[in-house]
């Protein structure tokens, strides 16, 4: 017995400084093995420019960290990163949105001006970079919301709500299995999108440049009627308040709607080889109110952690990784749009999505979510304002106003 | 008492309250300092989070009547309610008919631990994708229920999903109670022809109620507490099943330590009560054991 | 009959859930949606995915079970001192002594995780296996305590006194004499310490940053799919089901001893 107490204190002793072993020394002069957080859906793409960059620094590697699926918990795990101080990320993919609150926090390093030449880059991409007038981020992804609509059974986008709607009403009596339109209405970051892009496209917007909501107006009530409307006279399935990206695909790929809102992205998963829908699937700008609508602007930028302990390496590899040449590779195996200006008009990239200078002007005349420091506050609040009112349980007016009057507060920086 | 035997018991009992004090009183107590500052607030000229913290006294106490956090207090209390009434009714009756096994008895049992088993975060998985809107909960009832919306349904797939996971864990506990009934009770019992409700109401319930009440007061710790189940299942962010220990962890992810403190605090009251209005009411006699040594020693 | 019927409905609420779980996680990817009891043609193309590539889902399983079992061996002999003296001396204030162990299982994770996140940032535990560990005594500790502790009692009361008559010390009764004798009670609660602590996930969601060293509950909480557009249910399944394995395994293989465990502190 006295045996097996030993071997428990050995075993406890153990474990705790095994872990402690392990840790790496910090190089002296910020060069060394990193790691770079990224998401999933960016893999296959990312570990070809890692493989690249590893193949001619070994003495350098890039390590891959796969980030959960979800924003809210991707942005969880970079904050508690931050909290705790941990070097353990040393190059992180940072939502567009997120830009404000890691900048001021001082989570994220600015970069350096001169490191790159802002010209070759959307204005836009770099425009979700930015805060109070510095970049903290490699300007990277990019991407606005597009109407994806069936391409066998409609002959011409619409442009306006009214517009798709009567084209529902052609072609749906003859697909009694479908309904008209799909969007991201959970109760999650997309619904933010969604309420933002609606009110845009009826001509208003969720709060201006100096951070005043503006949600008591007739273009707020139609864009949030759009939805909420769309929702009760079933022209959106009565499920379709529980969508995100995935099931907006599933619902499209499985012929249960005519139009769909996503992300550029999805262009290339619709039109793949084992999806059902392949080679009927077509990409429009968004309709709006009375002409075409206003997207949101997404997008992720690649940052440097404060807290990481190989800063020079990180920055040659954020070099690296947003090269013209690395930019392009990625962009033929990934369909997320990137910020470089070039490549949308790439000929072999046009090619391969044939929706490229299309895009480009919708990203161009698309709008960014609030600025917010507090940014969580504001989604949040969003949120618990617009999916009740979808569900139908408050009003639109009484949505709006509750809302309008909580983001006053929020955005009053 | 000898000294020797003292310092004996001092070495014993020592390691664990050291390791109970760094692990719970520590953070209690910086917990209920943190519950009076705030920090982070304000922007500089720059643009730049101010650092350093403020004293605020009992500011964070003062939002407690916001509706955010009523609401958070009657979902965990629902909660605690429903589920731990149906644990203990289903929990019973799966004693019952467990005690009542002729064979096969050890397959019975093994099934029962298995949702046990389970852990908590994958059980969430397991019954967020039961709950889809096109998943087999709803191909079985042949309904089109939106159980991850915002509603009474998110609660009730909430209720459904904690009572598989838990009524085999108070159902074993009863077993146990049940199992050392003499089966001469129950003969004299039928002689004086009882019928079979009147012995489960008269006999079986009293004879078991000291294990029962055990099972009852940790399913009421546990509930109160619950936080993985609707975090991974309804998912974040869901108010009709936002729950003390969410609304606890989303404050503080979103940077509100204070606040989250606060909340926290009224949590552990709040726990505190339940569980001395528990014990009293239906005396679960915890220590009795140590009290009944005593007297016999 | 009446009563084989009762057992089979108690049996099947039990195992029902599961079961789905089971068969989701043995359809094919394109079949995942399908209602149909039994996956036809069954694949194990998602437990496949689960330690395809570079999700390290292998290395997520040796981060759980090197977590449970270091809180399982600091509990229990932290645990079995404490719960021997509790069970077996005379000493004033025992019952606060109990009382207060049992009161911090009382306290709920969400509270006490920040403090310890700052401590531990502080102390550079972050990313460590011990920041799991030390963490997870708030409950593994209390629960050992209690189910020693009602192990401890049941044994006879003269064991000790002949022991010393022999001339052991107070030491020497407790090691030779007493711990052999609980051996089956201290292995059961080293089983529940471990279930307990493998089915922890707030603690290891907050105290780890890097991916190589999540757990296993966390890392399936976490799985994505290849694309934006996917939730790999069916590779969250297979991932669950393999998380959920080895402790069925080890309640097939224990379950009396599980059983006698969880009863032992109810019934005294």
């Amino acid at each position: 017995m006295k045996k097996t107490l030993l071997l428990a204190c050995a075993l406890t002793l153990a474990t705790t400084t095994a872990c402690g072993a392990g840790e790496e020394e910090a190089s002296a002069d910020g060069r060394g093995p990193i790691t770079i957080v990224d998401t999933q859906s960016h893999e296959a793409a990312t570990r070809k420019v890692i493989d690249a960059w590893n193949a001619a620094h070994p003495d350098q590697k890039v390590t891959l960290d796969i980030q959960p699926k979800d924003a809210d918990s991707q942005r969880q795990r970079l904050i508690n990163n931050a909290q705790t101080k941990s070097d353990a990320m040393d190059v992180i993919m940072l939502d567009a949105v997120w830009t404000a609150e890691f900048a001021a926090n001082r989570w994220v390093d600015p970069v350096a001006a001169g490191t790159f030449k802002a010209d070759e880059f959307l204005a836009p991409t770099l425009a979700t970079a930015t805060y109070r007038g510095n970049l903290y981020a490699m300007p990277w992804l990019t991407g606005t919301g597009l109407l994806y609509y069936r391409g066998d059974l409609v002959d011409k986008a619409p442009t306006t709500w009214a517009e798709m709607k009567e084209t529902c009403a052609e072609v749906l009596p003859e697909h009694k299995e479908m309904s008209c339109y799909a969007g991201l209405l959970d109760k999650y970051e997309g619904l933010t999108v969604s309420f933002a892009e609606a009110v845009q496209s009826a001509g208003g917007t969720v709060a201006d440049e100096s951070g005043v909501p503006h949600l008591d107006t007739d273009a707020a009530k139609a864009g949030l009627t759009f939805l909420v409307d769309g929702l009760k006279s079933g022209m959106i399935p009565k499920e379709g308040i529980t969508f995100k990206e995935d099931e907006v695909k599933n619902a499209l790929q499985s012929g249960k709607v005519l139009f769909a809102r996503s992300w550029a992205s999805l262009y290339g998963t619709a039109n793949a080889a084992d999806s059902p829908v392949a080679g009927k699937v077509e990409v429009a700008p968004i309709p709006g109110l009375d002409g075409p609508g206003s997207g949101t602007l997404g997008g992720a930028n690649l940052a440097i952690s404060a807290f990481s302990k190989r800063k020079e390496t990180a920055k040659d590899f954020l070099t690296f990784f947003t090269s013209p040449e690395q930019m392009k590779i990625w962009a033929t195996v990934n369909s997320t749009p990137v910020a470089r200006t070039a490549l949308y008009d790439d000929q072999e990239l046009v090619k391969q999505y044939p929706y490229l200078p299309s895009l480009k002007q919708g990203i161009v005349a698309a709008k960014p979510r609030p600025v917010a420091v507090k940014y969580g506050d504001v989604t949040a609040a969003i949120q618990n304002a617009v999916y009740p009112a979808l569900s139908g349980e408050v009003a639109v007016e009484q949505a709006l106003s509750g809302l309008q009057q909580q983001l006053s507060g929020l955005l009053k920086q | 008492m000898r000294r020797g035997s003292r310092w004996f018991t001092a070495l014993m009992i020592s390691p664990t309250l050291l390791a109970l004090a760094l692990v719970v009183l520590y953070p209690l107590v910086a917990a209920a300092r943190e519950s009076m500052y705030v920090r982070g607030e304000g922007l500089d000229a720059d643009g730049f989070v101010v650092e350093g913290e403020r004293f605020v006294g009992l500011a964070h106490y003062a939002e407690l009547v916001g509706e955010r956090f009523v609401n958070a207090l009657l979902n965990t209390t629902v909660f605690t309610l429903v589920t731990v009434t149906l644990e203990t009714v289903l929990g019973v009756a799966m004693a019952l008919v467990m005690h009542n096994v002729l064979r096969g008895r050890g397959v019975v049992r093994a099934g029962i631990l298995i949702p046990w088993a389970v852990p908590t975060a994958i059980s969430g998985l397991m019954w967020r994708w039961v709950f889809q809107a096109d998943g087999v909960a709803n191909a079985i009832l042949g309904e089109k229920i939106l159980w991850t919306t915002e509603g009474v349904q998110a609660k009730l797939a909430v209720i459904i999903a904690d009572t598989w996971k838990t009524a085999p864990f108070v159902g074993l506990l009863v077993l146990a109670g049940l199992q050392i009934i003499p089966t001469m009770v129950y003969e004299a019992a039928k002689v004086d022809g009882a019928s079979a409700w009147q012995t489960f109401w008269r006999i079986t319930l009293p004879l078991v109620k000291p294990a029962l009440v055990v099972a009852v007061l940790f399913r009421i710790l546990d509930a109160l507490a619950m936080f993985d189940l609707p975090f991974v299942m309804i998912g974040r962010g869901k108010l009709s099943v936002e729950t003390l220990s969410a609304l606890v962890w989303d404050e503080a992810t979103q940077l509100r330590y204070g606040s989250a403190a606060a909340y926290g605090m009224v949590l552990i009251a709040y726990v505190a009560v339940v569980v001395f209005v528990f014990v009293r009411l239906l005396g679960a006699d915890l220590l009795a054991d140590t009290r009944s040594r005593k007297r016999t020693a | 009959m009446k009563r084989a019927l009762a057992a089979g409905l108690v049996v099947v609420y039990c195992l029902a859930p599961f079961y789905w779980m089971v068969v989701s996680s043995l359809r094919r990817t394109g079949d995942i949606f399908e209602t149909t009891p039994w996956p036809s043609p069954p694949s194990l193309e998602n437990y496949a995915a689960v330690f395809s590539g570079h999700s390290d889902f292998g290395r997520a399983l040796l981060n759980s079970l090197i977590v449970s079992a270091g809180t399982t061996v600091l509990t229990l002999t932290l645990g079995i001192c404490c719960a021997y003296a509790l069970a077996r001396l005379t000493f004033r204030g025992k019952n606060l002594v109990l009382g207060l162990v049992m009161g911090t299982s009382m306290f709920p994770g969400a509270l006490l995780i920040v403090p310890l996140l700052k401590l531990f940032t502080e102390l550079g535990w972050i990313n460590t296996y011990h920041a799991m560990i030390v963490p997870s005594m708030s409950f593994a500790l209390p629960l050992a305590v209690w189910t020693l502790t009602a192990f401890f009692r049941q044994m006879p009361h003269e064991l000790e006194q002949a022991a010393t008559i022999d001339g052991c010390s107070r030491w020497g009764a407790f090691r030779r004499v007493i711990l052999p004798i609980a051996a089956p009670g201290v292995f059961t609660t080293a089983i529940l310490a471990f279930f307990a602590t493998w089915n922890e996930f707030m603690i290891a969601l907050t105290m780890i940053s890097k991916a190589d060293m999540q757990t296993a509950t966390v890392r399936v909480a976490q799985f994505g799919g290849a694309s934006d557009f996917d939730t790999p249910f069916g590779t969250q399944m297979a991932a669950g089901v393999i998380v959920t394995i080895p402790l069925v395994i080890l309640v097939l293989v224990f379950q009396k001893r599980i059983v006698a465990g969880l009863t032992s502190g109810a019934l005294k």
